[in-house]
């Protein structure tokens, strides 16, 4: 998938994610974790990140994190939402199907 | 070493000998008087103890390099007291203090952690080190480590030698010139003085600092003039916002009162759950709603109290004044309408800390509770909890009373959510252990409820219980399912430096912190 | 078709999916049905992220001991076909399908849903349907629409809109709704399925939800949808079978029992025959009498 402009998912509520998701052109993958539990989660959050966006085939994108102690699976679904929402597409739920 | 719930402890820590908990109803108290630094004296002359600054009052009290001196933490958050006592001190230049209130409050504007790193204080002994104090100890900013006690392992160790005060700094909302003082009545009235007693009778130097002076004598007095030395009358105590804060509103967070309500059934269900018997419930947002749920089962099943004890809350004296508990022991109250009630109600009293908790006395009204309701950052299966450290390492509490209510009740029940964000709060292992798991009954969350097998009433409440219906789950399916919510997190990562040593209230040593590694 | 185990729908509960927090607490309630919510609640802003959230949610930790559905956005609107896509993934227990009017409407969402349980290798008809009732169109076709199709387990009655739609006025005692209420328990009893009341709006008046649970138990419902968590316990306490109703349970099932072992076509009880609907709502009494903690048939807990 392609980032084609900047987009934000998730909120700034306790136990939710804020993520943004922006076009990052020859760089890769980029990524900056801002969390209240990044001492105890901090590389499972990172895992996680990297491990949804090469499911959805993003080789290129800069991501930034606010985590206010979001589940595992609340980042996943923030993550896949904000890069549609970038990628200007809707999400193919053949996917899941795997 | 090991001790009896398995925690590593060094033996010694410079020249502090540590003894390792060896369990909750262990270790016996020594056949010694008790100790005291209080001297007999003549009467002041000329009718009055008053001096015009805490500077005069510090050296007329002859405070020199290395003592000891004291506070209580009644004014909580608003306190000022603290404040302009140690820099007062520090303009005298002395230094290398240890330094043992009742409790550290997170107070600003000075912090604590200033007085620490000019050298003022050397030594911190207290119930628990808040905020600004607890973060930077945990990194490391201490030579020496604090020594944390319960509310009931104070007076013990003030009597036990362990904690002997030079001069005890005693803050009062109202006194007169003699030094009769209290805390309900005047400007900034907080209560209940109760963890002052101490202090007035064991301090070799006793000085009550205040800012509403009254006529002689002052009355109702907490504090005696005969034990009192001099008077110091400052512009202000503290910040009226935060002493006289009004009863705090119930939660609305549904998660929170369906703990409250759970914890209350328990009660309600429970054999003791009669006819004078006897609760505490605390003040934090679940204790609160606890306590409306509780008058409601008490309400409805027309069942009265004999006592309520501890901390008191708006939402207790309002229990109170519908006769649904005969008498209030006040060792602390939480907030403006539980400060005003001392004077106002014949039933509701102040009482000294001691009285309340120490465990070598010949009865502390702990001994007699039925019920005690606890809060909690952490549980872990063995039921052993946690109420000072949260889990990515950070200070987030005191020990307060917590370690002795659970001792001394007969049913103690701890409230917690299995998760707090994704943080899991029923784990294999708390990161620091200060109630032992053996003296607590029964864990409340909103995933159920689960009785500790190895409580002595495990049998009867589980009877209790499962006749009343109530969700029964182990303590392992509560940690499984907080697990499987959260995923298995990253243990914290610590130095072999201690940083915090934790006192159970027999003085044996149930865990120390160590200093936390920070990435 | 399989028999489908008795589930209790005592009391339904939404988690806005806009809520990380919300969800994951509204699993620790003791409603019996949880109903992760993709509709109402939901801006149209947010439509996308709550369905990445409830499918992810329904997905990794959805609650073993309640019955899990999934409400859909309407039949007509652009994010139905989304939502068909991912909440059937998901799994649920159910989809609770809003503002219900046509039989026809059910069933062309009944072959989506096949179209989709094809497609990932899940037998046809495994997800149920509750439907929601929420017009006057909704309620005159009450009786076509709860026999539309045998995933229908429940329909519900909901009254905000249904008021709006009659030109009514919504009041607490709710005169206005309440020929709209009996005629869907009707069509429900007619259909063998399970009927279920409206919301009771007023989250502090618990003396006002109390006398209004009362009443959706005497007219015969089998459960209530809850506005806020403080109202299950209340509700659920209302949708406990009184002995009366336990011990005619007893028989109807003993009589059953019976007709089987002398291997009769028609059982007979107090001249009148046992349907399949009275056996599975006599299964369903004692399936509410022990949720309530009640041993129904001695000491020895019915699982």
């Amino acid at each position: 998938m392609e980032i084609k402009k900047p987009a934000v998912a998730g909120s700034l509520e306790s136990s939710d994610c804020q993520i943004t998701v922006e076009p990052n052109p020859g760089q890769g993958i980029s990524v900056h974790l801002e969390s209240d539990v990044k001492a105890m989660f901090g590389d499972s959050i990172l895992e996680t990140v990297h491990t949804v966006l090469k499911e959805l085939s993003v080789p290129e994108a800069h991501v930034e994190l606010r985590d206010r102690g979001a589940l595992d699976c609340v980042i996943r679904a923030r993550l896949q939402c904000a890069v549609c929402r970038a990628a200007e597409t809707a999400y193919d739920w053949t996917k899941e199907d795997a | 070493m090991k001790n009896a719930v398995g925690r590593e402890i060094p033996e010694r820590i410079g020249d502090y000998a540590l003894k390792p908990y060896e369990g909750a109803y262990a270790v016996d108290p020594s056949k010694e008087p008790v100790h005291s630094l209080r001297t007999a004296a003549k009467p002041a002359a000329g009718g009055t103890k008053l001096l015009g600054t805490i500077e005069e009052a510090v050296r007329a009290c002859g405070l020199k390099d290395g003592m000891t001196i004291s506070f209580h933490h009644s004014f909580r958050e608003g306190d000022e007291i603290v404040g302009q006592v140690l820099t007062a001190i520090r303009a005298l230049g002395i230094r290398g203090l240890r330094f043992a209130p009742s409790a550290v409050v997170n107070i600003k504007n000075p912090s604590i952690v200033d007085f620490v790193k000019d050298g003022t204080i050397d030594r911190i002994e207290a119930s628990g080190i808040r905020g600004e104090l607890g973060d930077a100890v945990l990194a490391g900013l201490m030579e020496k480590p604090v020594i944390l006690r319960t509310h009931g392992s104070r007076p013990r160790a003030i009597e036990a030698g362990e904690l002997s005060i030079d001069v005890a700094f005693i803050g009062a909302s109202a006194a007169d010139s003699y030094g009769n003082a209290t805390g309900q009545i005047g400007p900034n009235a907080c209560g209940s003085l109760g963890y002052s007693f101490i202090d007035a009778t064991a301090a070799g130097r006793v000085v009550v600092v205040t800012d509403y002076l009254v006529e002689y004598p002052c009355c109702p007095a907490s504090i005696s003039q005969q034990y009192v030395d001099y008077v110091v009358k400052v512009e202000r105590i503290g910040d009226p916002e935060k002493i006289g804060m009004g009863a705090a509103r119930l939660t609305k967070n549904p998660r929170d009162l369906l703990i409250a309500e759970r914890a209350a059934r328990v009660m309600a269900a429970s054999r003791l759950f009669k006819d004078n018997f006897s609760f505490q419930t605390g003040a934090g947002a679940i204790s609160i709603a606890c306590t409306k749920y509780l008058e409601e089962q008490m309400e409805e099943r027309s069942i009265k109290a004999s006592f309520a004890l501890g901390g008191m809350t708006a939402a207790i004296v309002e229990m109170y004044k519908k006769g649904l508990v005969r008498v209030l022991e006040c060792s602390q109250s939480f907030d403006a309408v539980a400060a005003r009630a001392i004077a106002e109600e014949p039933g509701i009293v102040e009482i000294d800390n001691a009285l309340y908790a120490n465990p070598f006395t010949k009865g502390a009204m702990l001994d007699r509770l039925n019920f005690g309701v606890l809060a909690a950052l952490e549980v872990d299966t063995d039921f052993n909890v946690n109420i000072l450290t949260g889990s990515s390492g950070e200070m987030m509490g005191g020990l307060g009373g917590g370690p002795d209510v659970a001792a001394g009740a007969d049913i103690s029940i701890v409230c917690l959510p299995v998760i707090r964000g994704r943080t899991p709060s029923v784990t294999k292992r708390v990161f620091t252990c200060c109630t032992p798991g053996e003296t607590v009954a029964c864990v409340v969350t909103e995933a159920g409820i689960a009785l500790n097998p190895r409580h002595a009433r495990y049998a009867e409440l589980k009877e209790d219980l499962e006749r009343a219906n109530l969700k029964l789950v182990t303590i392992e399916e509560l940690q499984k399912l907080a697990e499987s919510l959260t995923g298995v997190p990253k243990p914290i990562e610590t130095t072999d430096k201690v940083v915090c040593v934790v006192e159970y209230r027999d003085g044996t040593v149930i865990d120390v912190i160590r200093e936390i590694k920070r990435g | 078709m399989a028999e489908k185990t008795i589930r209790l729908k005592r009391t339904s509960l939404y988690a806005s999916g806009v809520s990380p927090v919300n969800m994951v607490q509204a699993v620790f309630y003791n409603e019996d049905m949880l109903i992760y919510d993709l509709e109402d609640s939901v801006p149209a802003s947010e439509k996308d992220a709550a369905r990445f959230l409830v499918y992810q949610m329904v997905k990794h930790h959805r609650p073993k001991d309640k019955y899990v559905g999934i409400r859909v956005n309407g039949i007509y609107s652009e994010y139905l076909e989304e939502d068909l896509q991912a909440a059937v993934r998901a799994k649920p227990d159910f989809l609770r399908i809003p503002k219900v009017e046509y039989a026809r409407e059910v069933q062309d969402i009944s072959n989506r849903i096949a179209a989709i349980e094809e497609k990932i290798g899940m037998e046809t008809g495994s997800i149920d349907l509750v439907v929601n009732v929420e017009s006057y169109m909704g309620v005159i076709n009450a009786m076509e629409i709860a026999k539309a199709s045998p995933r229908i387990v429940a329909m519900a009655v909901s009254a905000e809109d249904l008021t709006a739609s009659l030109k009514a006025q919504r009041t607490k005692q709710g005169l206005e709704v309440f020929y709209a209420r009996n005629a869907v328990l009707l069509a429900c009893r007619a259909a063998g399925i399970d009927a279920l009341d409206v919301v009771f709006s007023d989250i502090n008046d618990v003396a006002g939800l109390k006398e209004d649970t009362a009443l959706a138990k005497n007219l015969g419902f089998d459960g209530k949808t809850c506005i806020h968590p403080r109202q299950i316990d209340t509700v659920n306490t209302y949708f406990t079978p009184s002995m009366k109703e336990i011990r005619y349970a007893l028989r109807v099932l003993e009589a059953v029992e019976e007709g089987k072992r002398q291997k009769k076509g028609a059982v007979v009880l107090d001249g009148g025959m046992i349907d399949k609907p009275m056996e599975l709502r006599a299964l369903t009494t004692l399936a509410q009498a022990e949720a309530a903690g009640l041993h129904v048939r001695g000491e020895e807990k019915l699982s």
